[in-house]
C-alpha cells in the first residue's frame, strides 16, 4: 500500500505516517515534531489554510503543499 | 559558581519554569557573536548561589537553526553542572526526543515533567518511578505556573551535582548504525575535538553540517584514510541514516512511554478545541483576528495615553522646572542650565513620557503570547500570507515589531526558510514601532484630537499594507524560489501567567529605559551641540549647524507639504531614534520639549493634510539606527542595512508626497 496524501483526508479521520517526500528540512523537521513515520494522528480541521493534525491530543498546523507530500494509511 | 542549564521545547513551560526557579533575579542578553537571546538568573539555597541559564526553546539539538546550536554548544561546552529538561506531561513523547539527544550527550539530566496537572485533567496517566529509571534520570513532576514541585527540583538539582554518575544513554540505533558509531568513535578518541567522541560518531552518522565542517577544518589531526572514506561514504547515504537514527530515537521513547505512560482511549473534546472552533474557523477567523488587534491598539491608547501619559507628562515638567530651578539659584552657567533642562530633561524626558503606553502594548502583547493566541495569528494569516508569497509565521514577526523593530527582526529567526527570513527582515521596518507611537500622538493631539484611535488604526494597517506589497514585490524579484513549507505547533490555550506576562513586559520596557539613557541621550547631547553651534547664534533657530542640515534636506520635502527645516531636522533625528522626533521638534518649533504649546506651534506650521502626509512619512521611512544595525548582525552584511535605508525612505517619500498631492486634489488641505 503506497497511501494518500494528507491533503486528501477529512476531519475527523485517523491516519498513519506511511512516507514523507518533501524537501530534506521540512522532513526532518516533521520527524522531530513527531510525525515520523507509523506516527498515529487524527485530523483536526482541513478546509482553508494549513491542516490542523491531534498528534495524542496535540495540535500541529501543516500548510497545504507540505500536506500533498505526506503519504498516509487510514 | 555551580550552573544549571534549563532546555525544553516551545511551549513546554520552561520560561515559566526559569521564572519560578530564579524570582526576578535575572537579567537578558546576548549569546557572543549570534543574536540569540541569553537569559540568565539565580537562586539561593542552603547558603550558596546557583547559577540558572536558560537556553532557548527547541524541539531538538540539531544543527538546524541559531538557536539549537547555542543551545547544544552550551551543553557540551559550556559545563552545566546539571541540565534540567523541562518536558510537557500532556505530550510527553515529542518531547523526551529532545531528552533522547541530552542522554546522547551524556548531560546529567533532570526531568522536569511539567503541567502535571494538565495532564491529570485529560486523564493522562504517567508511572514516575518507571519512567525515572528507564530513563536512568530523575524524574520530578512540576506545576511551574503555581511554582509546584520547585523545592523537589533545585533538591534534586543540588544532590546530584556532587554525584558522580557516568550515565550512558543505551539507545540502539539498530546493529548497522550503532556498529559504525563505535567505528567512527575509535578514531576519534584522542582527537581533543571539544565534543564527547560517541556524539561526534552519532552527529557525523546523522549529517550534521556543523560537525561534518568541524572535521573538514580539523584535518591536520591525520584522521586515516577509512576514517575519510567512511565519511564520504555518510555524505552519499546521509538522509537514509539520519531518518533512521530519527526513527530509532522514537522507538527507544516508544519502549518507555509503552509502559509508563496511559493515554485516556477517547480524548475527549477540551476546552482548546472548542476555543479553536471559533478561533480557526474559515469565515470567523480572521475578522475576530483584526478585532484583537484593534481592541489591543485601542486600549493602548486610551489607558496608556490618557490615563497614565497625561501624569507622566505633569511629572517630568514640574521635575524639569525643579530642577531648573535649583540650577540657577546655584549660579550654574546659562550653558549648563541650556544643556540639563532643554537636552537631558528634554529629551530623555520625552522618552520617558511614553513609559506608560509602551507597558500596556508589550503586557497585551505578552497576554496573547501567552495564552496560545501568537500561534493561532499566525495559522488563521497563513492563507493571506501565502497568496503573498510570504508564510503565517511571518506575520508574528511584524506583530512583534509594534513594540519595537529590533525585536521584530529579531524574531524572524523562528523562520526556517533563509528566503522568508530575509523578507521579513526587510519589511519589519514597516511596522510601526513604539517609538514612532509618540510622534503620532502629538500631530492627532494637534489635528485630530477626537478620531485617535481610528487614526492610529488606520496608521498601523497601512504599515502592515505596505510591508505585505513590499513582501510581495520582494518574493517575485530579489528572492525568488520554490514556496516554504509551514509546520507549526498549536499550544493549547492557557491562562497566561501574570508573572511572565509582567516579566516579559519588563524586560523590554527596562530595554526602552536603557536605551532612553544610553544612545538617546547621546543622540540628544549630539543634537543639542548641533542646535546651540556656532556660537552666538540663537539655540535651535535656523542659524544653527542644525538649522542648515534641516534647510539643506527641507527642499526634498516641498511636495509632501511639510518642507520646512523644522520638519527636515525631526526627521533627520528620527533615523538616529525615533523617540528623538518629539523633543527635537518641540526645541525647533516651540522652545519647549512637549506638551501644549507644541501642540499649538504644530497646529501653526502644518495643516491637517500636510499632518498626515508627515504621519505617514514618519510611518514609512528610514528605521532607526539600532534596527539597521540588528539587520546588518542578523544578515551578516552592509548591503541589507544600507539598501533598507534607502528603499523604505523612498517609500516613505513617495506615500507621504501621494497622500499630500491627491489630498489637495480632492480638496483637503
Amino acid at each position: 500500500m503506497s497511501g494518500k496524501p494528507l491533503v486528501r483526508l477529512n476531519p475527523g479521520d485517523d491516519a498513519k505516517v506511511e512516507r514523507i517526500n518533501a524537501g530534506w528540512n521540512a522532513t526532518k523537521r516533521l520527524y522531530e515534531m513527531g510525525l515520523n513515520t507509523g506516527a498515529k494522528f487524527k485530523v483536526v480541521k482541513n478546509d482553508r489554510g494549513p491542516i490542523i493534525l491531534s498528534l495524542s491530543g496535540n495540535k500541529i498546523a501543516i500548510g497545504r503543499g507540505l500536506a500533498q507530500k505526506i503519504m498516509v494509511n487510514e | 559558581m555551580n550552573t544549571i542549564a534549563l532546555v525544553g521545547n516551545p511551549n513546554s513551560g520552561k520560561t515559566t519554569l526559569f521564572n519560578a526557579l530564579t524570582g526576578s533575579n535575572q537579567h537578558v542578553g546576548n549569546w557572543p557573536g549570534v543574536t540569540v537571546e541569553k537569559k540568565e538568573g539565580n537562586f539561593k539555597f542552603n547558603e550558596k548561589i546557583y547559577n540558572v541559564v536558560d537556553l532557548p526553546g527547541t524541539y531538538s539539538l540539531g544543527a538546524f537553526s541559531e538557536d539549537e546550536i547555542v543551545a547544544r554548544d552550551f551543553i557540551l561546552r559550556g559545563n552545566p553542572d546539571i541540565v534540567i529538561n523541562v518536558v510537557d506531561s500532556t505530550n510527553i513523547e515529542r518531547n523526551l526526543y529532545l531528552t533522547t539527544q541530552l542522554l546522547e550527550m551524556g548531560a546529567k539530566v533532570i526531568v522536569a515533567l511539567n503541567m502535571i496537572d494538565e495532564a491529570k485533567a485529560r486523564n493522562i496517566e504517567v508511572d514516575i518511578d518507571t519512567l525515572s529509571k528507564k530513563l536512568g534520570a530523575p524524574v520530578i513532576p512540576t506545576i511551574a505556573s503555581k511554582k509546584k514541585g520547585i523545592d523537589e527540583l533545585i533538591k534534586k538539582s543540588v544532590e546530584l551535582m556532587d554525584e558522580e554518575t557516568d550515565y550512558k544513554a543505551h539507545i540502539s540505533y539498530g546493529e548497522n548504525i550503532d556498529r559504525e558509531v563505535e567505528r567512527l568513535k575509535g578514531f576519534l578518541t584522542d582527537k581533543n575535538l571539544e565534543y564527547p567522541p560517541q556524539w561526534i560518531a552519532i552527529k557525523l552518522l546523522e549529517g550534521d553540517e556543523y560537525i561534518h565542517e568541524l572535521i573538514k577544518e580539523n584535518e591536520d589531526l591525520n584522521f586515516p584514510d577509512d576514517f575519510k572514506n567512511a565519511i564520504h561514504e555518510f555524505n552519499k547515504n546521509r538522509e537514509d541514516y539520519e531518518l533512521e537514527i530519527i526513527d530509532k530515537r522514537y522507538e527507544f521513547i516508544n519502549n518507555i512511554t509503552n509502559v509508563t505512560v496511559k493515554l485516556p482511549d477517547q480524548a475527549k473534546e477540551t476546552l482548546t478545541d472548542k476555543i479553536d472552533k471559533i478561533l480557526t474557523h474559515k469565515y470567523f477567523g480572521l475578522p475576530i483576528f483584526g478585532l484583537i488587534m484593534f481592541i489591543v491598539f485601542q486600549l493602548t491608547f486610551a489607558v496608556g495615553e490618557d490615563l497614565f501619559g497625561e501624569l507622566t507628562v505633569t511629572g517630568i515638567e514640574f521635575l524639569g522646572k525643579i530642577i531648573g530651578n535649583f540650577l540657577i539659584k546655584i549660579n550654574a552657567s546659562d550653558w549648563i542650565v541650556s544643556f540639563v533642562t532643554e537636552g537631558v530633561i528634554g529629551g530623555v524626558g520625552a522618552v520617558i513620557e511614553f513609559i506608560p503606553l509602551i507597558i500596556i502594548l508589550y503586557m497585551l502583547m505578552g497576554l496573547l503570547e501567552d495564552s496560545g493566541y501568537m500561534a493561532r495569528a499566525a495559522y488563521v494569516m497563513d492563507n493571506i500570507m501565502r497568496a503573498l508569497g510570504l508564510q503565517g509565521k511571518t506575520f508574528i514577526s511584524m506583530i512583534v515589531g509594534f513594540g519595537c523593530n529590533v525585536p521584530g527582526i529579531m524574531a524572524t529567526r523562528t523562520l526556517e526558510d533563509k528566503k522568508d527570513r530575509m523578507i521579513a527582515t526587510l519589511i519589519n521596518p514597516f511596522m510601526s514601532c513604539g517609538a514612532r507611537l509618540p510622534i503620532y500622538l502629538m500631530f492627532i493631539a494637534a489635528f485630530f484630537p477626537n478620531r485617535g484611535g481610528l487614526v492610529l488604526f488606520s496608521l498601523y494597517f497601512l504599515g502592515i499594507l505596505v510591508a505585505l506589497l513590499t513582501g510581495k514585490l520582494f518574493s517575485k524579484t530579489l528572492f525568488k524560489g520554490e514556496p516554504s513549507y509551514f509546520i507549526m505547533e498549536l499550544p493549547p490555550y492557557r491562562k497566561p501567567t501574570i508573572r511572565n506576562v509582567l516579566r516579559n513586559m519588563w524586560d523590554n520596557v527596562s530595554e526602552f529605559l536603557k536605551r532612553a539613557g544610553t544612545t538617546i541621550f547621546i543622540v540628544v547631547t549630539i543634537l543639542w551641540i548641533l542646535a546651540v553651534l556656532p556660537r552666538g547664534v540663537e539655540p535651535y533657530s535656523q542659524d544653527s549647524i542644525l538649522g542648515k542640515i534641516g534647510m539643506f534636506i527641507a527642499p526634498i520635502f516641498k511636495p509632501a507639504g511639510f518642507g520646512t527645516w523644522q520638519a527636515a531636522v525631526g526627521l533627520f533625528s528620527g533615523i538616529a531614534a525615533k523617540e528623538a522626533v518629539v523633543a527635537i521638534l518641540g526645541m525647533v518649533y516651540a522652545g519647549v520639549e512637549e506638551g501644549a504649546e507644541l501642540v499649538t506651534a504644530l497646529q501653526g506650521a502644518f495643516t491637517p493634510l500636510s499632518a498626515a502626509a508627515f504621519m505617514i512619512m514618519t510611518l514609512l521611512y528610514t528605521p532607526c539606527a539600532a534596527a539597521l544595525a540588528t539587520i546588518k548582525k542578523e544578515t551578516n552584511s552592509y548591503k541589507w542595512p544600507i539598501f533598507t535605508a534607502l528603499y523604505t525612505f523612498f517609500i516613505g517619500w513617495i506615500g507621504a508626497v501621494l497622500v499630500f498631492q491627491i489630498g489637495k486634489l480632492l480638496g483637503f488641505s
